[in-house]
């Protein structure tokens, strides 16, 4: 049976896994957090199925954030580096031809985007957006500059640590994830309220990408290593009852 | 000991910047700068056209002008990932005011878990700074109120009042029929957001 064919109920979601909602050491999350319960709802169709991304709505430079926005000739300035890794899900099996998007600040901290004030310059040759597809193995890599910490106002000021934005799709709108990737080694990492708002030390290791050196490309790039499991679906042997729930 | 499986990779917050990756054109990145990802449904997609439209307002009653949303839906017959297509949407606030708008079809019925018809509904799921994992809910349409009352996803929200927080209002107008569904993050008129 196909990924596509097999219409199972995801594994439910470990929410004290998650961050929760109201986390007030990240100021902005406390008028942005419902303050109900969460309603629990059956899984029918529309969340057993997702949106189907093929490799035909990409562009040859979509996962080279080095080379995808050269406006003057040279390319991106910062610590080259390639990541690189697979999605799986709980099981284990590989997530398949699923929609891998990123988005980053400069080597500098400073983002590419209207609301950004940040002193640090612009790089002209550097957007910050990328994405891929997961291939039959569940393998994803994209080529970029390693980015830069910056400060934001939380705590007069916090200093994000060095990140990348993850957002991916799974092949189920259930399975539907953002997080952010952080590097190995940043002293910012255990100061982070954003990090902070993630409960369990273990859980947090896992948005930690490690250095790679077996596949760092000589005198070109460094490369880290992150993998990321999504929900798993569930056999079907258990059809539901004729009587509904 | 439990049974053994790999943790999901935890969620983190989409953060002020969320467009540069999901609508670069709107971060102002010279980049897709034709993608128009708030239309569902070009010229060829059969079914009635529909507008969707709201704000969605943090505990303050204040818009989320930085918040980003995409909707999920079958086609006009009630099919998931039907030819021609797609389903899916996203789509920004509006920097200034808040208000976002998907063009779409009406979606038609699909079953529950057990087979009973589910009342015509899209997903939509909500990413923003401070909103730590992605929130999910559902819009429905006032105008079916008939399969509103026994569709059982909203059966299941015992607060028989909160239902209300899921149906979008038809707007009086003379263009395409146009839906309202504000969302309110927290408080009195909190939305109902799920679990599934």
């Amino acid at each position: 049976m196909s990924d596509k064919e097999n219409l199972g109920e995801f594994t439910r979601r470990d929410r004290a896994w998650h961050p929760p909602a109201y986390t007030p050491q990240y100021k902005t999350s406390v008028l942005r957090s419902p303050g109900k319960a969460l309603v629990s709802l059956r899984q029918s169709i529309g969340e057993r199925t997702g949106p189907v991304f093929g490799h035909g709505d990409l562009d040859p430079l979509d996962n080279d954030l080095i080379r995808n926005y050269i406006t003057t000739g040279e390319e991106a300035i910062g610590e080259r580096i390639i990541v690189h890794g697979r999605v799986v899900d709980e099981m284990g099996r590989p997530v398949r031809n699923t929609l891998v998007e990123v988005w980053q600040a400069n080597a500098g901290g400073r983002y590419r985007h209207r609301n950004d004030r940040y002193l640090a310059p612009l790089d002209p040759n550097f957007g910050g957006c990328g994405r891929c597809v997961t291939d039959e193995d569940g393998r994803y890599f994209f080529r970029t500059i390693k980015p830069g910490p910056y400060p934001w106002m939380n705590h007069n000021s916090d200093w994000r640590p060095s990140h990348i934005h993850f957002s991916l799709f799974g092949n189920a709108f259930a399975q539907r994830l953002v997080t952010q990737m952080y590097f190995e080694g940043d002293p910012l990492i255990p100061l982070c309220p954003i990090i902070g708002t993630i409960p369990d030390k273990a859980a947090v290791d896992r948005l930690v990408a490690k250095l790679d050196m077996n596949e760092m490309v000589p005198f070109d790039s460094l490369v880290y290593r992150f993998d990321l499991v999504l929900r798993g679906r569930r056999s079907t042997f258990f059809e539901n009852r004729p009587e509904g729930n | 000991m439990p049974v053994d499986y790999l943790k999901e990779t935890p969620s983190q917050t989409g953060g002020p910047y969320v467009h540069i990756g999901c609508l670069p054109a709107f971060a102002g990145l010279n980049l897709r700068t034709q993608e128009k990802l708030h239309v569902l449904a070009g010229g060829g997609v059969p079914g009635e056209r529909i507008r969707i439209e709201g704000v969605v307002y943090d505990g303050s009653g204040h818009p989320l002008r930085d918040v980003m949303l995409e909707l999920w839906q079958a086609d006009s017959t009630g099919a998931y990932n039907a030819p021609g297509f797609r389903g899916w949407g996203r789509v920004g606030a509006d920097a200034e005011t808040g208000l976002w708008a998907f063009e779409t079809i009406r979606p038609g019925a699909t079953p529950w878990v057990d087979g009973r018809p589910q009342a015509p509904h899209c997903s939509l799921l909500l990413f923003a700074r401070g909103i730590n994992i992605h929130l999910h809910t559902r819009i429905y349409f006032d105008d079916r109120a008939d399969a509103n009352a026994a569709d059982p996803a909203l059966l299941s929200i015992e607060l028989v009042h909160r239902r209300q927080t899921l149906i979008a209002a038809r707007q009086a107008g003379d263009g395409i029929p146009t839906f309202r569904f504000d969302v309110h993050l927290q408080g009195a008129r909190e939305t109902v957001f799920f679990d599934c």
